[in-house]
């Protein structure tokens, strides 16, 4: 639905100031919407500068998954191959294990998405409700400490405690590290989440009789599923990408994954395999667009909107 | 307690993804060793997954599992697996990543596990690459020499001398060559030099460079004397004097320069032996192209750097002669020319090096192999130290330096100054 235009009343002494700019009153009517229209033209241009900046990564890498190795060392490279070849993915496959690596990351991205969701989702809601109290504010604390230490200083020891309970080599160990890792995050995104549902809610589903249990169930939960949603999303995301845990925990061959596999085509001195490697990438991204695409209108915002007046 | 957290984490952990952890071991009699491979290309890698299987079928009591490994992040993978005790029998990596490694007592003493046929097949200038503390440390045996790749049909235009391997240009023909080569938008030369050390050490070894010295009491110092300076300052001056070298290539690693490369823009592209590999793959039809060798200093000195790839043995490997024995078949001659044309580049044993495959005129092969004898250890090699040195002191002074923002003195300060401050930090 399109803005309605406002008139505005022109000031009495604007005339008499200076005669040349004088305008009509449908003039005056029109002005602002002219504006108004200037102004949303100007944010959907710089929306779609915004997008092309976003999409010009994956849009190369869809380009450069099918173009043949001449053309990948053209001069002047294009958008569209002029020869476009599947033997970039041919070869991709052939060379590796790609659909075991990704059958890999699957589980440990999925697996450690649902139990970072299920630990986070309780913590965020006392921590929302609570946020006074010490044990918030401990929680805080944590959350930004742990984000202070980088991976290289934490792989060593986390390597022997591994090593320690046998879960060196093991996609389960994989999965305790990235529920781990995820989780202060996970539970500073959430926690923002829960303390945007009103707490007048709650109130008024208890004064309509429902208990404790049944106002966190019919009333709280379903107001959170956005950032439950988006939670997950954020561990999922994270787990599948990462790299240098999986290189240093996984050992043999079959429980690699994804991000393990493509460095196979990079050599030394940063060479690397490009057009199979694209190809590749190429099917390493799909996994998180069609989970996104598929989620998305879930974590769309505003569920809330209204829901309380002020 | 600790112990008991842990252990229910654990069982927690595997109730889950019902993934357990899987252990080597040897039963029956029967030995796995775990072969670690940082083999990438295509070729190379199908010549050492068959390599494998050849032995495991003739040793069924010694099995060999090829675990795929990958350049990148090989350093921390490795020292976190040798941390944990974790790490695999047979290890792949290169010299210049070793000394970390060897110095720490994480790589087996190879000195009496390898066969004398081995041995002697390899020259001793190229074991010395892989000798720490009088201990060796790693099987050497690929090996690259920089080499110039060339517009063949720009270098016939130009009329230059075509260098060879038996007479060379020097630098200053070199200089010379590359002004010949510039004009109409051709530069005769693209130095690409994101990774400006390496290249830069191990070229200068042709003018008598040295960089790093060590004194009577073992200690290493950093000197940068007029032998060190001969090559930079030919670098510097292409680049900001006469303009005959290309200045957008000096961010870019050796492969970003290939379209330029093959669109004209420049004649000439100092790269690893190993190169051709790709330029045989993306080269437009028709396009003509050589192999010629690096500039060689005073009196036809051709020598320059290397860091040959290795094996090593984990220190902590049960079955060390069992490794070695692998090691042993994986560089029989054969087998190793077939590893070295895998991977593009030169076996390090002296009968592989006389394979006629490898011998051939065809992809510059003929040229590679003639420059064999003139391979010697990197500057940098055994030097504690240097990583700190290349990253934190070299790399951004020498990129500087080429770039035009410092000259030769504040170069020679920094390099001398601050390296010798780094190095002393290990060497207490």
């Amino acid at each position: 639905m399109s803005p309605r235009p406002t008139a505005r009343r022109p000031r009495p002494d604007a005339a008499r100031r200076d005669p040349s700019t004088t305008r009509s009153p449908a003039a005056v009517r029109r002005g602002p919407t002219a504006r108004r229209r200037a102004a949303r033209t100007g944010q959907y241009l710089a929306l779609l500068g915004y997008l092309v900046f976003l999409a010009f990564p994956l849009l190369w890498l869809v380009s450069t998954a099918f173009k043949p190795p001449r053309e990948l060392a053209s001069l002047h490279p294009g958008w569209i191959p002029d020869h476009p070849t599947l033997d970039n993915f041919r070869q991709a496959f052939e060379e590796q294990p790609l659909l075991r690596s990704a059958g890999n990351s699957l589980i440990v991205s999925l697996a450690a998405a649902v139990i970072s969701v299920v630990i986070v989702t309780p913590m965020a809601y006392v921590m929302a409700r609570h946020h006074r109290s010490s044990l918030s504010r401990a929680a805080t604390g944590w959350i930004v400490v742990s984000q202070a230490f980088p991976f290289v200083l934490v792989i060593i020891p986390l390597f022997l405690v591994l090593k320690e309970v046998r879960l060196i080599d093991s996609l389960s160990g994989l999965i305790m590290v990235y529920v781990v890792w995820s989780l202060p995050f996970a539970l500073w995104m959430l926690a923002g989440y829960a303390r945007a549902v009103p707490r007048e809610l709650e109130e008024a589903a208890a004064v309509d009789g429902a208990g404790r249990l049944r106002v966190l169930i019919s009333v709280t939960m379903p107001l959170l599923t956005p950032g439950i949603v988006a939670t997950a999303l954020f561990a999922f995301i994270t787990a599948w990408n990462e790299f240098f845990f999986a290189l240093v925990l996984l050992k043999s061959p079959r429980k690699q994954t994804m991000p393990i596999i493509l460095t196979h085509f990079i050599g030394t001195e940063g060479v690397a395999d490009l057009g199979p490697l694209a190809a590749a990438s190429l099917l390493a991204t799909l996994p998180s667009l069609v989970l996104f695409a598929f989620i998305q209108r879930r974590i769309t915002s505003g569920t809330l909107a209204g829901a309380v007046k002020h | 307690m600790r112990r008991r957290t842990l252990l229910a984490a654990s069982a927690t952990g595997a109730l889950l993804s019902g993934c357990a952890p899987e252990r080597r071991r040897a039963t029956g009699g029967r030995i796995t060793l775990r072969f670690q491979s940082l083999a990438w290309q295509r070729e190379s890698v199908v010549a050492n997954k068959q390599l494998v299987g050849e032995w495991n079928a003739a040793h069924p009591d010694i099995r060999v599992e090829y675990v795929q490994g990958s350049w990148d992040g090989v350093h921390d993978q490795l020292l976190t697996s040798f941390e944990g005790g974790e790490a695999p029998d047979i290890i792949h990596d290169a010299t210049d990543d070793l000394a970390d490694f060897a110095y720490g007592g994480y790589l087996a003493d190879l000195t009496d596990l390898l066969p004398r046929r081995l041995k002697a097949e390899i020259p001793p200038r190229t074991w010395q690459t892989a000798t720490f503390d009088g201990g060796v440390h790693g099987v050497p045996f690929l090996q690259e020499p920089r080499v110039l790749i060339a517009n063949r049909t720009l270098l016939e235009r130009a009329r230059v001398r075509i260098p060879t391997p038996e007479r060379p240009w020097s630098w200053a023909e070199f200089e010379d060559a590359a002004e010949e080569l510039t004009r109409d938008g051709t530069y005769g030369v693209a130095w690409p030099l994101k990774e400006p050390v390496s290249a830069t050490l191990n070229l200068s070894l042709s003018t008598g460079g040295k960089v790093f010295h060590r004194g009577a009491d073992g200690k290493v110092t950093v000197r940068f004397d007029p032998a060190d300076q001969r090559v930079p300052r030919v670098i510097h001056d292409q680049l900001g004097g006469d303009r005959t070298a290309a200045r957008t290539t000096l961010g870019m690693g050796g492969s970003d320069t290939l379209p330029g490369f093959f669109g004209g823009k420049y004649a000439m592209v100092p790269l690893g032996f190993s190169y051709r590999q790709q330029i045989t793959q993306q080269a437009p039809k028709g396009f003509a192209w050589t192999v010629l060798p690096s500039p060689a200093g005073p009196g036809g000195d051709q020598r320059q750097g290397v860091s040959p790839q290795t094996l090593s043995i984990a220190a902590d490997s049960p079955y060390q002669r069992e490794a070695a024995r692998f090691i042993d078949f994986l560089l029989r001659p054969p087998h190793m020319v077939r590893l070295a044309r895998g991977d593009w580049m030169l076996p390090t044993g002296r009968t592989a090096l006389r394979d006629p495959a490898l011998r051939t005129r065809r992809h510059g092969w003929a040229t590679g192999t003639a420059l064999a004898g003139q391979l010697r250890p990197a500057p940098a090699q055994t030097v504690r130290g240097y990583p700190e040195w290349k990253d934190k002191v070299a790399t951004p002074s020498l990129q500087e330096y080429y770039s035009g923002a410092i000259g030769m003195g504040e170069l020679r300060e920094r390099l001398v100054d601050d390296g010798n401050l780094v190095l002393a930090r290990y060497q207490r």
